[in-house]
C-alpha cells in the first residue's frame, strides 16, 4: 500500500515551472532518494508533500485518502489539512529547532500540545528515542549548546516523537560540516534498517545507493528515470543521467 | 524649605509619576502588539489603518498629543471627560507609546527565520500556537534591548504632564523651584529620574540575561 502517492503535480513559481506533471509514490517500509542538479525541483516537491508549499494542480494521498485534489483545474486542500501532518514528519536543511526550548521540549511540546497526548508517557518515549540515538545526556541542553549534527539529530527525534508513518529529508547533511554528516547519515541508515518509510533528498550519492530500495532522479521538472540503486548508478541507459552522475564522480 | 521638605513634596510626585509609567506599560504593551498584529494583516485596509496610526503618533509632538486628549474634547463637545487628569494623560501616553512599541514587535517578528514558522506548520501546531508558543518568546528575547530603551524614555517623557499641570515629579519641582528662586529643586528633580531609570535599567537588566539562558 502507499503512504503517499502523489499524481500529476503541477506547481510554478511566477513564470518557473517547477514541477512539470510529477507523479510520485512511496510504499510503506519503502527508502526512496531523490538525486539531481540544483533547481531540478525535488526540494519543491518534498515541500509540496508536506503543504509547505501548496500545488496549482494534481493529487496528493496519504494512506488512500485525498489531502489534495484537482476540481476544474484547481489544486483543492482537504479541510482537516492537520490531520494528514500527523503522517508524516519532516527534517529541514538547516534544522529549524526551536531555540528557546530544550532538546526534550523540542520533542516532547508537539505531541503534547499537538496531539494532546499524556505528557509522562510522551517523556518517557522521548528519553528512550534520545538513549537510542546515543543523545541521553543532552535532554536538558539547548540547541545552541550542541554541534550541528547533533541538532540534526535532534530535529530527527523530534520529527520521530510525532510517530510519523513516514519522513522526509531535505537535504539533512548539506548545512553540516563534512566530517559531521557521517553522525547523520549512520542515524538515517539505522531508521532504514528499521524499516521507517523515508524520502531523502540528497546530494550524497554513495549513501543514497547505500539506503535506498529505490532511487528517483529528477531533472528540470520532471522524474527523469527511476529504479533500483544498482541499476540506476551502475547501469543507466538514461544519456542525462550518466551525464549528471558522471559529473559528481568528477568532483 | 530644607532639602528633606524637597525630597518629601517630590516624593508625591514620584507617586503620580509612577502612575502614569506603570499604567501606560500596562496598556501600551499589549496595545502596540495590536497594532503590530493588525500592521502585519493581509487586509490591505487594516494594515493601512495601522500605518497611518503609527504615523501620525510618531509624527508629531508627544506634548501635542497630551494636549489634544486632556483639552480636546472640551473644545470640541464643550465636555471635560474628567476632573482626574490621571486619565486623559495615561491615554495620550498610551496611544504614543503603543505606536512605537508596535514598530519595535513588527521589527522582531520581522527577523524571526521562517524556518520557525514551517517546523511548527509541519508538526501540526495552529496558528495561535505557533505564535505564542514558538514565535512570541523568541521575539521579546530578541527585541528586549530596543524595549528598554524606550521604557527609559518613557520615565523621561512622564514629565511631559508638565504641560497639562498633572502634578506629577517635574511639575512640582518647577513649583518649588519658582517659589523658592532656586535652582536646588531641578537638581533634586534630575536625581528622582535619574535614580527611576537606574532601577528600571537593573531591572531590565536582569530580565535581560534572565532570557539570554539560550542563543538565537
Amino acid at each position: 500500500m502507499s503512504v503517499l502517492a502523489m499524481s500529476n503535480i503541477q506547481k510554478s513559481f511566477g513564470s518557473n515551472h517547477v514541477l512539470k506533471d510529477i507523479t510520485f509514490h512511496v510504499d510503506k517500509g519503502e527508502v526512496v532518494s531523490i538525486i539531481g542538479p540544483s533547481g531540478s525541483g525535488k526540494s519543491t516537491l518534498l515541500r509540496c508533500a508536506t503543504f509547505l508549499e501548496t500545488i496549482d494542480s494534481g493529487t496528493i494521498r496519504y494512506d488512500d485518502r485525498n489531502a489534495a485534489e484537482t476540481v476544474n483545474g484547481k489544486a483543492v486542500y482537504a479541510k482537516n489539512l492537520n490531520d494528514f501532518r500527523h503522517i508524516f514528519g519532516l527534517v529541514f536543511q538547516n534544522f529549524n529547532l526551536f531555540p528557546h526550548f530544550s532538546v526534550l521540549k523540542n520533542m516532547m511540546d508537539a505531541p503534547v500540545s499537538v496531539l494532546h497526548r499524556n505528557k509522562e508517557e510522551v517523556r518517557e518515549e522521548c528519553m528512550a528515542l534520545l538513549a537510542k540515538m546515543d543523545l541521553a545526556g543532552k535532554a536538558d541542553a539547548y540547541p545552541c549548546e550542541l554541534s550541528g549534527g547533533q541538532q540534526q539529530r535532534v530535529s530527527i527525534v523530534r520529527a520521530l516523537a510525532m510517530k510519523p508513518e513516514i519522513l522526509f529529508f531535505d537535504e539533512p547533511t548539506s548545512a553540516l560540516d563534512p566530517e559531521l554528516t557521517g553522525e547523520v547519515l549512520k542515524v538515517i541508515k539505522q531508521l532504514a534498517d528499521e524499516k521507517m518509510t523515508m524520502v531523502i533528498v540528497t546530494h550524497e550519492m554513495p549513501f543514497a545507493r547505500a539506503v535506498s530500495d529505490r532511487v528517483v532522479f529528477m531533472d528540470k521538472g520532471v522524474v527523469v528515470e527511476q529504479g533500483k540503486p544498482e541499476e540506476l548508478f551502475g547501469q543507466t541507459q538514461n544519456e542525462r543521467t550518466k551525464q549528471f552522475l558522471q559529473n559528481y564522480s568528477n568532483t | 524649605m530644607t532639602l528633606l521638605n524637597i525630597i518629601l513634596k517630590m516624593a508625591e510626585g514620584l507617586e503620580k509619576t509612577c502612575a502614569i509609567f506603570f499604567l501606560t506599560l500596562l496598556f501600551a504593551i499589549p496595545l502596540g502588539m495590536i497594532v503590530a498584529l493588525l500592521r502585519g494583516s493581509k487586509f490591505k485596509i487594516i494594515s493601512a489603518i495601522a500605518r497611518v496610526y503609527i504615523s501620525v503618533l510618531r509624527g508629531t509632538p508627544l506634548m501635542l498629543q497630551l494636549i489634544a486628549v486632556t483639552y480636546g474634547p472640551y473644545y470640541l463637545f464643550g465636555i471635560s471627560i474628567s476632573r482626574n487628569k490621571l486619565i486623559p494623560v495615561v491615554i495620550a501616553f498610551t496611544i504614543n507609546y503603543a505606536a512605537y512599541f508596535a514598530e519595535i514587535y513588527r521589527s522582531g517578528i520581522d527577523s524571526m527565520p521562517i524556518g520557525q514558522y514551517e517546523a511548527a506548520q509541519v508538526l501540526g501546531y495552529s496558528k495561535i500556537q505557533t505564535f505564542f508558543k514558538i514565535i512570541l518568546p523568541q521575539v521579546i528575547r530578541r527585541i528586549l534591548p530596543s524595549l528598554t530603551n524606550e521604557i527609559v524614555t518613557l520615565v523621561k517623557d512622564t514629565s511631559m504632564a508638565f504641560t497639562v499641570s498633572y502634578q506629577e515629579m517635574f511639575t512640582i519641582g518647577k513649583q518649588i523651584a519658582n517659589s523658592q528662586t532656586s535652582f536646588v529643586p531641578f537638581v533634586v528633580t534630575g536625581v528622582f529620574y535619574y535614580v527611576f531609570n537606574a532601577v528600571v535599567g537593573f531591572v531590565m537588566g536582569r530580565v535581560e540575561k534572565k532570557m539570554s539562558y539560550y542563543k538565537i
